[in-house]
């Protein structure tokens, strides 16, 4: 047995087997130039897709079936195809390197398949590319990150919002990261997600990768490679003890959350994709305080379009129903980058061109946004929220933007409704300024890991200041009780959709400040729902 | 030349599997084998171009094959489309 430690970022424990996660290598291989030995490359690629591909298949016949396995078969047989062979030697004749050749070829081949009037072989085009991808990662040197079947922790240096979405999320039991910190999107996701997880942890891949079981203890923190007998059964017990405390929590579901002293608090979710707003439901949600749009931007090649954001929308509309949902625009940039964009990489990100400042600078990403959002208004009960703002005409030029798309959207005859508009106060501008925003705004929701980045001059990326990065800091609170006032004085309403929003030791007191809306990963609606109806306040 | 016709029965038409395996049969022969299709006409060697075809069930197939070894080829596939469409 071996053990360690690292930062736990949601309790509970996780027993499994370990995945060490390896970057994807990103390097393109330039053509040597030479058309014979790009060809011989390629043979050879071809022979350990042809490798990879059998021992999938022989995997896929004994554990799943026959179906699945003759989706593998076809990509086998696709592999030998000889137009897409012919097509690949043509490139490479004509001085493409093998791995673009066969990425493209296989492009070509699945755009064909997709344009066809045949809804079964439209589905094909996803096998070829399947196909055509794997010998191009075999050409970049990529051997290939493959998942295992079944449940899994998984063990990374660190995980990128791009990564993170593309992961089978059903059948991860822990996140165990070497670097992040508890505000990094591992730790978010792991929250979202209810399941234990370490990060700036010292497990090694070495350890991850020789034992049969790891497990985690997200209560005290630590990880055990092949815990033994004794280990093994106490982390056991503590499962079961957490699973008994979570049945408990059960109590409150359905019921209102209110303080014993009549207050009411609406305690609603944090989701980015519609599927989280099926978790937020089953959770007992009374609503989304706040949907991250750019996971609809990221993990993809090119700029979602207008059709694509409408139909999420209108989803989390329909899913949520008559409870309140509040959609931030797009917050590219920073620690959130998408290369289709083309922005010019930046010194630094976090005081960079991100959030707003994107939208108002290139009203061709955020025209279609909007349009979306209005047109999925007709389906539920949406808000709109702004992040980074930091002045008054920032809100007013977004907000002019809305009443021309709504506009504009009326003239087509497309129904839309009214969509409250707000600020996500984040920056320390902002909250000064709260009461003049209070004054343009229907109402304010603080993100209090940005407010606190900015506040404090932390790098919330940066693992070694978290020491530094204090949620708890006076100058913070300062500015939430002043944001919470300034809503109160101009009648309009004010929550929090941040970190802190879930936190058992600041809820009263925020409670107490004038918040009327407390936003977070819908497995924490519960806990904080009984917090609440014990409180006094 | 040798021809053979044949309606296509697998409620799924020529899908992926079939068309897979189709390759793979006729692969020993050196004779031409060329498939029509009402939307279409495909060489029995390629895979894609025979999806391509996106022949379904009901659909009459014409098989031509032209080759030294035409007469045994033939006759092998048309035991191979009763078996397997």
């Amino acid at each position: 047995m071996k053990k360690g430690i690292g930062l736990p970022v949601f309790s509970g424990v996780a027993i499994g087997p370990a995945v060490v996660y390896r970057k994807a290598q990103r390097t393109l291989p330039v053509s040597s130039g030479d058309p014979l030995v790009e060809k011989a490359k390629f043979e050879a690629a071809l022979e350990t897709a042809r490798q990879q591909l059998t021992a999938l298949y022989e995997k896929a016949k004994v554990e799943i079936g026959e179906e699945q396995a003759a989706i593998v078969e076809v990509q086998l047989l696709m592999l030998e195809d000889l137009d897409y062979l012919d097509g690949v030697n043509m490139a490479i004749e004509g001085g493409a390197a093998a791995a673009i050749a066969a990425l493209d070829t296989g492009e070509e081949f699945a755009q064909v398949f997709a344009a066809m009037d045949d809804e079964y072989m439209n589905a094909r085009s996803a096998d070829i590319r399947d196909m055509s991808h794997r010998l191009y990662d075999i050409l970049c040197g990529n051997t290939g990150f493959q998942l295992p079947e079944g449940s899994f922790l998984l063990v990374a240096e660190d995980l990128a919002p791009s990564e993170t979405i593309q992961l089978p999320k059903e059948r991860i039991l822990a996140f165990v990261t070497r670097q992040g910190s508890s505000s990094s999107h591992t730790a978010i996701l792991a929250r979202t997600l209810n399941i234990p997880s370490l990060v700036q942890s010292d497990i090694t891949f070495e350890a991850a990768e020789s034992c049969k079981i790891l497990a985690v203890d997200g209560f005290t923190g630590t990880w055990y490679a092949d815990p033994d007998e004794q280990t093994l059964e106490m982390l056991k017990a503590k499962q079961n003890e957490a699973a008994a405390a979570r049945d408990a929590l059960e109590a409150y579901r359905g019921k209102e959350s209110i303080t014993r002293s009549g207050k009411k608090v609406l305690l609603v979710a944090n989701i980015g994709c519609p599927e989280d707003a099926e978790a937020a439901v089953k959770a007992d949600a009374e609503g989304v305080g706040l949907m991250r749009s750019e996971f609809l931007y990221l993990g993809r090649d090119s700029l979602p379009t207008e059709e694509e954001l409408f139909e999420a929308y209108k989803k989390v509309a329909e899913i949520m129903g008559h409870r309140p949902v509040v959609i931030r625009t797009l917050d590219i940039g920073a620690d959130k980058q998408v290369s289709y964009m083309g922005l010019e990489k930046e010194e630094n990100p976090a005081l960079g061109l991100r959030g707003l400042r994107i939208c108002l600078t290139k009203e061709e990403i955020f025209r279609p946004q909007l349009r979306a959002i209005y047109r999925a208004s007709a389906y539920g009960n949406l808000n709109v929220m702004f992040p980074m703002v930091a002045s008054v005409w920032e809100l007013k030029a977004a907000k002019a933007l809305c009443a021309k798309v709504r506009k504009e959207l009326e003239e087509e005859g497309v129904p839309t409704k009214d969509v409250p508009i707000g600020v996500m106060v984040e920056t320390p501008a902002a909250a000064i300024l709260a009461d003049e925003l209070a004054k343009e705004a229907a109402f304010f929701s603080v993100g209090t890991n940005d407010l606190t980045q900015y506040t404090l001059a932390v790098d919330r990326q940066n693992a070694k200041l978290g020491q530094f990065y204090d949620p708890y800091h006076p100058a913070l609170l300062a500015l939430m009780a002043h944001i919470a006032k300034a809503a109160k004085d101009n009648g309009i309403w004010a929550g929090i959709c941040g970190e802190l929003g879930a936190d058992p030791k600041l809820q009263e007191k925020f409670i107490q400040m004038g918040f009327t809306e407390l936003s977070m990963a819908a497995g924490r609606i519960l806990e904080s729902r009984k917090l609440v109806c014990e409180s006094q306040v | 030349m040798k021809e053979i016709k044949y309606v296509i029965t697998d409620p799924l038409g020529m899908h992926a599997r079939p068309a897979g395996m189709l390759v793979k049969a006729v692969a020993p022969y050196a004779s031409k084998i060329t498939v029509t299709a009402p939307t279409g006409t495909a060489d029995a060697r390629r895979l894609m171009a025979l999806m391509k075809l996106a022949a379904k069930q009901g659909m009459e197939l014409t098989f031509t094959v032209e080759g030294d070894d035409e007469e045994k080829a033939a006759t092998d596939l048309q035991a191979f489309l009763t078996a397997n469409l």
